[in-house]
């Protein structure tokens, strides 16, 4: 096999799960640590074949609890790590989670969602929106980028790096099995040679320098007042982080009367929607959010506050739909549900769903 | 460590890797979480090893310990404290660490983890300290508490037919751990072999051997509502007839086989 390397840029033809661990790699992650589950197998795979080329390392560990506890022991030596999973693995993950919303540590999950509760529906559902975003019991501090493309998987793999390094919270790539098991064309490269700065990394334990303070990390309270005002301190920064990192995509929406709004993979059958509609003079728009958390609430207001209608489509029952309607409460369009749990939504369908308005 | 006189008279000395202004512990007295923290203490003192030491502590009374130790600590959740020094130990082969917790915290909600990381010889000391209940909630029955043995959810005493006979860790670690591993069962009756065991069990991590696990026989007079007569008499006689003390595995046995 031929030497592998990440320099420059280089064109691509890869699966989402492949793009996902040459990210990593482009982002100088240190160590994944992961427990197998479909659709996010072959990041481990490909991560496992490029780690001992560029110095990394893996860990198999026994479920998602150590998965997710194994990683935040990375990340508080100042190592870069991350983990993947989906579905029950994600809620397994949950706990480690919240100590990392508590403790500031900047851990990164890669979540290709599936559907379903157990197994056999292992490809596809929008169904742990609400879960990544609040899921343990917490505030929701975290950061969640919900990728459409493979291109957005790369680039946004490598920002929640930044942000969990730069913020201390933790950051999400909200992904799917079809964005992880399709292939499709993409450029990959180097992030600091193209201009993208890796945040740097510090260790929080087991640095060993003459005369060092030594650290007491807790997650531990005497008293109900001593919770509340971490958990306050927290909630400020993360107000005032959330401007700095939210982000949204939004076209066509200022003169429409309809605005669809949707995240993830459900955006790319959108866009055919739109243009379909459009090229028959329907005056529609796309709105989507690429950080489901913090979500773009006043964005998404802002885009349909001159429309008629807004059509909501998600491939779970009511997830998105939930945080529209907290963003657009008292707004005057009104809001059309098209919730498919576990199933695709294709352009088709939208503007099907377009033409019963 | 050194010897202190105070008004001419001889005051017990603190190890120097215990962080004095956290002293005295929280624990209740005559709690055995504290000797086996002192026999660590000790032993860290004399490895000079308190730079490298990250500390983790469970959830359960060795929480209380969060910043016992002038060392790194973290104090993570119920049960997962070897997966996060697993996870600081692969990355970063530079550090000692040591994942300290009860007997609920290891043998039940963590077994999964205590288990795997024996099975794959992660190069971490773990010290459990086995006090037949769960402290922190109040006395429940416990993987470890002894046959007959009344706690709060065993209250006509725990009964083998329908919960089991108790768990014995470090016989399970002994028998999954690769070559390598220092597997021990101590108690507080006898410090000084303790102390010994735990010092092993640290040398064997800093050699990159294997795993290293040492659980403590402990008291809980609180939860066993035992005065000091009765509390010493039950580790020493019931808890160490059930619970054999002594070393089960060391490297070189192993290796020489
Ligand atoms: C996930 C979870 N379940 C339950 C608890 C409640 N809990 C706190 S301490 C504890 C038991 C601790 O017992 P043990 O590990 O034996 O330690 P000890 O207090 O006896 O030293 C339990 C069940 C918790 N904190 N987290
Ligand atoms: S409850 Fe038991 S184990 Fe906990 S501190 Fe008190 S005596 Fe020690
Ligand atoms: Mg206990």
């Amino acid at each position: 096999m031929a030497e592998v390397s990440l320099q420059g840029e280089q064109r691509v033809f890869m699966t989402g799960n492949e793009v996902v661990a040459w990210a990593a790699v482009a982002a100088k992650v240190d160590i994944m640590y992961g427990y197998p589950i479909t659709p996010q197998n072959e990041i481990m795979h490909y991560w496992t074949r490029l780690a001992p080329k560029y110095g990394k390392r893996f860990l198999q560990t026994e479920d998602e609890i150590s998965a997710g506890f194994t990683m935040l022991g990375g990340v508080m030596t100042g190592r870069k790590a991350f983990t993947a999973t989906a579905g029950p693995g994600n809620v397994l993950m949950q706990e480690s989670c919240v100590m990392a919303e508590m403790m500031r540590l900047p851990a990164v999950y890669v979540i290709q969602q599936r559907g379903g509760p157990s197994t056999a529906t292992v490809i596809y559902a929008q169904q742990e929106t609400t879960l990544t975003c609040f899921g343990g019991n917490g505030e929701g501090h975290r950061i969640v980028y919900s990728t459409a493309t493979h291109q957005e998987l790369f680039d946004y793999t490598i920002k929640a790096f930044n942000a969990a390094w730069t913020y201390r919270f933790p950051s999400f790539v909200l992904g799917d099995g079809y964005q992880a098991k399709m292939r499709e064309p993409l450029t990959i490269y180097d992030a600091e040679s193209k201009g993208v700065k890796l945040v740097p990394t510090e260790p929080m334990v087991g640095e060993f320098k003459p005369g060092k303070q030594f650290k007491h990390l807790r997650n531990t309270y005497n008293t109900e007042e001593e919770l509340y005002e971490v958990v306050m301190a927290n909630q400020r920064d993360w107000d005032a982080m959330a401007p700095k990192v939210v982000e949204w995509y939004e076209k066509d929406c200022q003169d429409a009367d309809v605005v669809f709004v949707c995240h993830g993979v459900v955006s790319r059958a959108a866009m055919g929607a739109l243009d379909e509609l459009r090229a028959q003079g329907k005056k529609v728009g796309l709105f989507r959010p690429i950080t489901v958390r913090p979500f773009p609430e006043k964005q998404l207001a802002d885009a349909v506050k001159n429309a008629k209608k807004v059509l909501v489509a998600e491939s779970a029952y009511g997830q998105l739909l939930k945080m529209v309607q907290v963003a657009i409460c008292g707004g005057k369009a009104e809001i059309v549900p098209m919730l498919r749990p576990g199933i695709g939504i294709t352009t088709e369908e939208l503007v099907e769903e377009y033409n019963k308005l | 460590m050194q010897e202190l006189k105070e008004n001419n008279v001889l005051q017990p000395a603190m190890p120097k890797s215990w962080n004095e202004e956290t002293k005295p512990h929280k624990f209740c007295p005559g709690c055995g979480h504290g000797i086996i923290l002192k026999a660590v203490g000790e032993v860290i003192d004399e490895l000079g090893i308190q730079d490298k030491i990250v500390f983790g502590c469970d959830i359960g009374c060795s929480l209380l310990s969060w910043d016992f130790f002038a060392c790194d600590s973290v104090q993570t959740h119920h049960g997962r404290t070897t997966p996060v020094i697993t996870g600081m130990k692969r990355a970063n082969t530079d550090i000692i660490g040591i994942a300290y917790m009860g007997d609920g915290g290891g043998y039940a909600i963590g077994s999964q983890h205590l288990f795997n990381a024996a099975v794959r010889g992660e190069k971490i000391t773990i010290i459990l300290c086995n006090n037949c209940n769960y402290g922190m909630t109040g006395g429940q029955m416990a993987p470890t508490t002894l046959p007959g043995m009344k706690t709060e959810t065993s209250p006509y005493g725990r009964d083998v037919e329908q919960t089991g006979y108790p768990t014995k860790g470090p016989e399970m670690v002994a028998a999954v751990a690769p070559e390598g591993a220092y597997v021990a069962r101590g108690t507080i009756a006898n410090v000084r072999q303790l102390k010994g065991f735990i010092k092993k069990a640290l040398e064997n991590q800093m050699a990159g051997n294997g795993i290293s696990f040492v659980e403590c026989l402990s008291s809980c007079p609180t939860n066993w509502r035992t005065n000091a007569k009765q509390t010493w008499e039950f580790v020493e006689k019931d808890m160490a007839q059930y619970f054999k003390v002594g070393e089960l595995r060391t490297p070189q046995a192993k290796e020489g086989k």
